[in-house]
C-alpha cells in the first residue's frame, strides 16, 4: 500500500513538475533546446518509475508506531525553531536546548541530557569557533 | 617514466607539515567514523566538508583532508564488526562473518590486525591501480564531446540502481529526483528562472551541500529516533582485545587472498554505480568458493577476515578512478568528494590531470601517506578506537546532528540553508523507509546542471537534430553499456542483492 500511495505522490509531482516547466518563460535569446526540454525529460521519467511503483509495489515497509512517529514530527519541529532561533538567541544557547532536547529523546536521563546539551554546544563553540576561527551565529550576548 | 615525475612532484606538494597534520587528522577522524554504527565514510565525509570548506583550505589539503577520512573509514568500519558482529558501515558487512567468529574463540586482536593488514594491502594495491589506470581512462575521455558526455552521465545514473537499490523503477525515480531537483534555480544558458515560484533563495539554485548533509546525516538521526536507539552496543567485556599481533604462519596463510581479492574489489570499484560494499561481497563470496575446502568460512577462518577488508579497501581507490578521471562517481562517497572538487570550482574529468595536476598527483602521493598512517593508527593503536564504541548514540547523534547545523550555517549563514536542510533530512527518512537509493539523488543534484548543458551543446552544435546523440560509435557503446547495466539487474539482481543484505543491519550506515 505504501508504494502505491508513494507512486501516485509520484506521479501527481511529476505532472507539477511537467506543468512548471510549461510555464518556464522563454527568453528572446534562447538556444536551441531552451530551457524546458530537459526539464520535461526529467518529468518523464519521474512519472513512468512513478507508476511503475505504484502498479509493482514492493513489500510494506515496516513503519513507527504513531507515537514513534509523533517522535520525528517533533523532532523535525525542534530542529525548525532551532534554525529559525538561531540567529535571534545566539549558537551556544540555542544549540545547547536542541542537542539536550534529542538526546532526552534518544533516552537520557534530564541531568545527563542537559549535560550533553550544554557539553555540546560548548564543545562546538571552543574548538570551531574559538580554535578554528569559524563564523557562528551570534546572539544578543555575543555567543 | 612520466607517470613517477608526477608522483614524485604529488610527494613534494603532500609532505608540507599542514597537509601531514590533514592526512593524520583525517585518518583518525576516519577510523572514528566507520567504527562506530550509524555513521559511515558518505555521512562522515558530508558533515566534515563545510567545515573543511569554510576554515578556508585550498583544494588539495580538503581533498587530502576527506579522502584520509573515506581511507579511514573503510579501516574502521571493522572494528565493530569484528568485536560486536555490528558493522560499522556498509562495506564491513561481510567482515561480520568470519571476524566475529574469530573473536568469539579468543582471537579479537588477531582478527583486528589482520584485518587492518589487509585493508593496508588493499587500499596500496589500489592506489597504485589509480596511478596506472586513471591516465589511460583519461586518454579516452579526451575523446569524449558534449553527447558523449551525456551518454556518459546517463550510463552512470542506469548502471548506479543495478547494486545500491532492489527495485530499478525506485533508483530511477531518485535519479529523476535529483536531476528535477539540480533544475531549480536561474538556468545557465538563458538566464531565465526556473521552478523558483519566486522565493529569492531558490535563484542561486540548491546548494548540493545542503542536499547532501540533509539526506546522509541527518536522516540518520531520524533513523535513531524512531527505534530510540540510545544505548552502546558494546561493554567492557566485549572489547578486550589480547593478543595484538598475528603469528606469521597466518599472514602466510592469508597472502595469496589479500592479493587476489585487492585486484577483484580495485575492479569492482572502478566498475560504475558498484562502491566498496560489492567489492568486499564479491571478494569473499569469490574467496569462499575458491579456497574453502573444509567449510571454516563462517566460522572465524583468517582467510574469511582477510577477504572483504582487502576488497573493500581496494574498492575504495578503485571508486576513485572514474571519479577522477571522468568527473563520474560511482558511489556515494565518491560522490561526497566529488561535491568537495564542485564547491571548490575544481570540475573534475580528463582536464583535471592537465590543469590541476597538482591537485591530482598530490592528492594521490597522500592516499600512499595516508595508508601507512592508518596501518600504524590501526595496528598498535587499535585499542583507542575500540574504546569510541562505547560512546552511547544518545549522547553521538545530537552531537552529529549540530555539527551538520554548524557546518552549513558556516557556509551561508542564511536559516534559510538550515530549513532546507531539514526537508533533505525528512525526505530522506522518507525516502530510506520506502527502499529509494539516496545515492542517485545525490549524483541528480551534482551532476544535474552539466548533464543539460552537454545535452543542449550537443544539440545546438548539431543545429537542433536530437540524433547526434546516438551519432558516433563511442556514445553508441556507451549507450548499450548503460542499458545492459539497467537491464541485467532487472533478472538477476535480486538473487545478489539478497545474499548481500541477508547481514543487512537495520540502524547501518547508507549503502556506499
Amino acid at each position: 500500500m505504501s508504494d502505491r500511495i508513494f507512486g501516485l505522490f509520484g506521479l501527481l509531482l511529476s505532472i507539477g513538475f511537467a506543468l512548471a516547466a510549461f510555464q518556464i518563460e522563454e527568453s528572446f535569446l534562447s538556444d536551441i533546446v531552451g530551457p524546458k526540454a530537459f526539464p520535461l525529460i526529467i518529468a518523464t521519467i519521474l512519472g513512468i518509475s512513478s507508476l511503475v511503483i505504484a502498479l509493482r509495489p514492493d513489500p510494506e515497509p515496516t513503519w513507527p508506531s504513531l507515537l514513534r512517529f509523533v517522535e520525528i514530527v517533533a523532532a523535525a519541529v525542534v530542529m525548525i525553531i532551532y534554525a529559525e532561533a538561531l540567529p535571534e538567541i545566539g549558537f551556544v544557547v540555542a544549540t545547547a536546548f536542541a542537542a539536550a532536547y534529542m538526546s532526552w529523546r534518544l533516552g537520557s536521563k534530564p541531568l545527563e541530557a542537559i549535560l550533553v546539551g550544554v557539553g555540546t554546544s560548548v564543545g562546538i563553540y571552543v574548538i570551531f569557533h574559538l580554535a578554528l576561527g569559524l563564523s557562528l551565529a551570534r546572539g544578543p550576548w555575543g555567543f | 617514466m612520466d607517470t613517477f615525475a608526477s608522483l614524485a612532484d604529488g610527494f613534494a606538494i603532500a609532505l608540507t607539515w599542514q597537509n601531514l597534520a590533514l592526512a593524520l587528522l583525517g585518518c583518525f577522524l576516519g577510523t572514528i567514523m566507520g567504527a562506530l554504527p550509524g555513521l559511515g565514510p558518505s555521512n562522515g565525509v558530508a558533515i566534515l566538508i563545510p567545515l573543511a570548506f569554510t576554515l578556508g583550505l585550498g583544494a588539495t589539503p580538503s581533498l587530502i583532508l576527506l579522502t584520509s577520512v573515506y581511507y579511514g573509514a573503510m579501516y574502521g568500519g571493522r572494528i565493530s564488526s569484528i568485536l560486536l558482529n555490528i558493522p560499522g558501515d556498509e562495506p564491513a558487512m561481510m567482515t561480520c562473518l568470519d571476524g566475529h567468529p574469530m573473536a568469539l574463540k579468543g582471537q579479537p586482536g588477531e582478527a583486528l590486525s589482520l584485518s587492518g593488514i589487509a585493508s593496508f594491502v588493499g587500499a596500496f594495491f589500489a592506489t597504485w591501480g589509480l596511478i596506472l589506470l586513471a591516465p589511460q581512462l583519461v586518454k579516452i575521455a579526451l575523446l569524449f564531446g558534449p553527447a558523449e558526455y551525456f551518454a556518459l552521465f546517463t550510463l552512470a545514473f542506469m548502471t548506479l540502481g543495478g547494486v545500491s537499490s532492489t527495485n530499478q523503477a525506485k533508483s530511477a525515480f531518485a535519479a529523476a529526483l535529483g536531476l528535477g531537483l539540480a533544475t531549480i534555480g536561474v538556468d545557465t544558458q538563458t538566464g531565465v528562472p526556473r521552478f523558483t515560484f519566486g522565493e529569492v533563495h531558490l535563484y542561486d539554485g540548491l546548494d548540493f551541500l545542503v542536499a547532501i548533509v540533509g539526506l546522509f546525516a541527518l536522516s540518520e538521526v531520524f533513523i535513531f529516533l524512531e527505534n530510540r536507539h540510545g544505548g552502546s552496543d558494546a561493554d567492557a567485556t566485549k572489547i578486550k582485545i589480547g593478543k595484538l599481533y598475528p603469528p606469521m604462519s597466518m599472514i602466510k596463510q592469508t597472502t595469496p587472498t589479500m592479493l587476489r581479492t585487492s585486484v577483484l574489489g580495485f575492479l569492482a570499484g572502478v566498475l560504475p554505480g558498484a562502491g566498496a560494499s560489492l567489492g568486499s561481497f564479491i571478494s569473499y563470496s569469490m574467496e569462499k568458493r575458491l579456497v574453502d575446502k573444509e567449510g571454516t568460512f563462517g566460522k572465524g577462518d583468517p582467510r574469511g577476515v582477510a577477504a572483504p577488508e582487502a576488497g573493500n579497501n581496494a574498492a575504495a581507490g578503485g571508486a576513485l578512478v572514474p571519479m577522477l578521471a571522468l568527473g563520474v562517481p560511482g558511489s556515494g562517497t565518491t560522490a561526497v568528494l566529488l561535491a568537495v572538487l564542485l564547491s571548490l570550482n575544481i570540475t573534475p574529468g580528463p582536464l583535471l590531470f592537465t590543469q590541476n595536476p597538482d591537485v591530482v598527483w598530490g592528492l594521490i602521493a597522500a592516499l600512499f601517506i595516508a595508508n601507512f598512517m592508518l596501518l600504524a593508527l590501526n595496528i598498535p593503536m587499535v585499542g583507542i578506537f575500540t574504546r569510541v564504541l562505547m560512546i552511547p548514540s544518545r549522547v553521538l547523534m545530537p552531537i552529529v546532528a549540530m555539527v551538520s547545523f554548524v557546518g552549513i550555517y558556516g557556509i551561508s549563514g542564511s536559516s534559510f540553508d538550515l530549513l532546507v536542510m531539514i526537508g533533505f533530512g525528512v525526505m530522506g527518512w522518507v525516502l530510506r523507509k520506502l527502499d529509494v537509493p539516496l545515492v542517485p539523488v545525490i549524483l541528480g543534484t551534482l551532476l544535474g546542471n552539466s548533464m543539460e548543458n552537454n545535452l543542449r551543446r550537443a544539440i545546438s552544435i548539431d543545429n537542433g537534430d536530437w540524433f547526434t546523440l546516438i551519432d558516433t560509435p563511442l556514445a553508441l557503446t556507451l549507450w548499450a553499456i548503460g542499458i545492459i547495466g539497467f537491464i541485467i539487474p532487472l533478472f538477476i539482481g535480486g538473487k545478489v542483492k539478497k545474499q548481500m543484505h541477508e547481514k543487512r543491519d537495520e540502524e547501518g550506515s547508507i549503502s556506499d
